[in-house]
């Protein structure tokens, strides 16, 4: 067994569970909504890129550029018309609000698209590699980690170098205040879970093209970006990336050892970074 | 006409009813105080107008248009600006960031901007990156009289500023109230520190148990009248 190996794919892989974490961090970042539906509307996305690669005959990536604004006006929606109402004092609403919608979507694609498993074809992308050294690593997953830096560095831009990102952080420390300073919480919330949406597009590319999927894998998805979020530190992307690489290395090592304790080691991951870091790797400063 | 008026303002939290019948004015270029006890119903007046409280519209109109049920972002955006009791900054935003949010989404002509607020109040210069909540209270309440300024409003509603401050901190906050007043603004400033409200005020209101007791210019008050309608002591 080639470590360096391991190692490096489990990286890579850690990459993935960041994109899948990413839009759940900024919208608890944000608002401190745990959508329970978020791995569901991962999975929704990932149909909808299949649909359109299928009818279309599009390249999974111009299908994922269109997905991306649909799945934008999707969580606008969603937030503007539903989570909105949820939100409040009480933290119960919110959660089984997302989880009565989880329950919706899963079995809405499996009314739609039958129990049957997919995959969206990406061509030669499938199986091309490139060499590093000894090692050859997949162009898919080397796109997904890119994608995941470059998914981070926006976000980060957005929360802290533009006005809109201004009003993010100010509506999720006071959304009182932030009124009296014009901002339209509700709205802004809207957008929020808007740009989350449009990541979680950029996830189910990756999520579709890379294994397959069927309705009942959201769940699974979201344990996954739950973690990465936690370990990461509640709040902070560059921590959600963190996250995800531990997670991703933790399985890839417990794979090479054992097929059996691929998924049990990144649980266990999770479980001693939260015993000996119970805020996280990079917890906010201010919470 | 008043650029700000009243009309038998009342307020409730649920059953409670916090103000009964509140009628008062504000003139354009005006400053005028309203003082008052604790629970007197000061915070819940700014709260109605600066819209976090919802009243019946026509009990408060601004510029000849009823404002009372509009929400707090569209009062902002008419021109009314608040600096909230306890200062309330925000602690994730760095002290220029959270002046830059108070003219969020709106380009404003005017004479304030990080530059003349920073001519104001120097202090915050040199702090401009920290953050907000890391300040000093004195120069949190700039940063937060700041904050609202930066939309260039044309009333500013002050409910506080004084509270939590040493004697000597509040005198350089009123310091800036000249300036303030020459940029054209019209002003409402909610005191417990009965002093410090007559000196800058044109105008005096005071209320006790959600009604205005007494009204009138800080000369012609007479000092145990004001005791009187502050405290409801008729010894």
């Amino acid at each position: 067994m080639n470590w360096v190996d391991t190692v490096l794919q489990g990286i890579l892989l850690g990459g993935l569970y960041a994109l899948f974490a990413a839009g759940l961090s900024l919208v608890f970042g944000i608002m401190r909504l745990v959508n329970l539906a978020h791995g569901d509307l991962i999975v929704l996305a990932a149909y909808l890129i299949f649909v359109l690669v299928g009818t279309l005959g599009l390249n999974p990536f111009v299908a994922m550029a269109i997905a991306m604004p649909i799945m934008f006006a999707i969580g606008w929606l969603l937030q503007t018309y539903v989570f909105n109402r949820t939100l409040g004092p009480d933290i119960l609403p919110p959660l089984l609000v997302t989880f009565g919608l989880s329950v919706v979507l899963q079995n809405g694609l499996l009314q739609a698209y039958s129990a049957d498993s997919r995959r969206i074809p990406s061509g030669y992308l499938e199986t091309a590699s490139v060499r590093l050294g000894s090692l050859h690593v997949g162009v898919m997953p080397l796109l997904t980690f890119a994608s995941a830096l470059a998914v981070i560095v926006i976000l980060n831009r957005l929360l802290y170098a533009t006005e809109l990102g201004r009003a993010f952080r100010a509506t999720s420390d006071d959304a009182v205040t932030a009124g009296l300073m014009g901002i339209r919480p509700q709205r802004t919330f809207a957008i929020a879970t808007g740009i989350a949406m449009a990541v979680v597009a950029i996830a189910a590319l990756y999520l579709g093209t890379r294994s397959n999927f069927d309705p009942t894998i959201g769940p699974a998805r979201l344990i996954y970006a739950f973690e990465s979020v936690i370990m990461g530190g509640l709040g902070s992307l560059w921590g959600t990336l963190a996250g995800g690489i531990v997670l991703g290395v933790a399985q890839t090592i417990g794979g090479a050892v054992n097929p059996e304790w691929q998924i049990l080691a990144g649980h266990i991951a999770f479980v001693l970074v939260l015993l000996f870091r119970p805020r996280g790797l990079f917890p906010r400063a201010v919470d | 006409m008043a650029l700000l008026q009243t009309n038998g303002l009342t307020a409730f939290y649920r059953d409670f009813q916090a103000l009964f019948g509140v009628d008062l004015w504000l003139d354009a270029g005006e400053t005028v105080a309203i003082v008052g006890a604790n629970g007197a119903g000061k915070s819940t007046l700014m709260r109605s107008v600066s819209g976090v409280l919802r009243n019946k519209p026509e009990q408060i109109v601004f510029d000849g248009r009823p404002i009372g049920a509009l929400a707090a972002p569209e009062v902002m955006a008419l021109g009314i600006a608040m600096v909230p009791e306890g200062r309330k900054l925000f602690p994730s935003l760095t002290v220029e960031e959270n002046l830059l949010i108070g003219r969020y989404g709106r380009s404003t002509n005017g004479p304030w901007s990080l530059e003349t607020i920073y001519q104001l109040f120097p202090v915050l210069k040199e702090r401009r990156n920290n953050p907000g909540t890391a300040l000093s209270g004195g120069q949190q309440q700039m940063v937060s009289i700041g904050r609202a300024l930066m939309s260039n409003p044309h009333v500013l509603l002050c409910d506080e500023l004084s509270l939590g401050l040493a004697p000597v901190i509040i005198k350089d906050i009123y310091a800036a109230f000249p300036a303030i007043r020459e940029s054209g603004a019209s002003i409402v400033i909610v005191e417990q520190d009965i002093g410090q409200a007559m000196k800058v005020a044109d105008r005096l209101y005071c209320m006790m148990e959600g009604r205005v007791t007494l009204s009138g210019r800080p000369m012609e008050l007479k000092r145990e009248a004001i005791h009187a309608a502050y405290f409801g002591a008729d010894s």
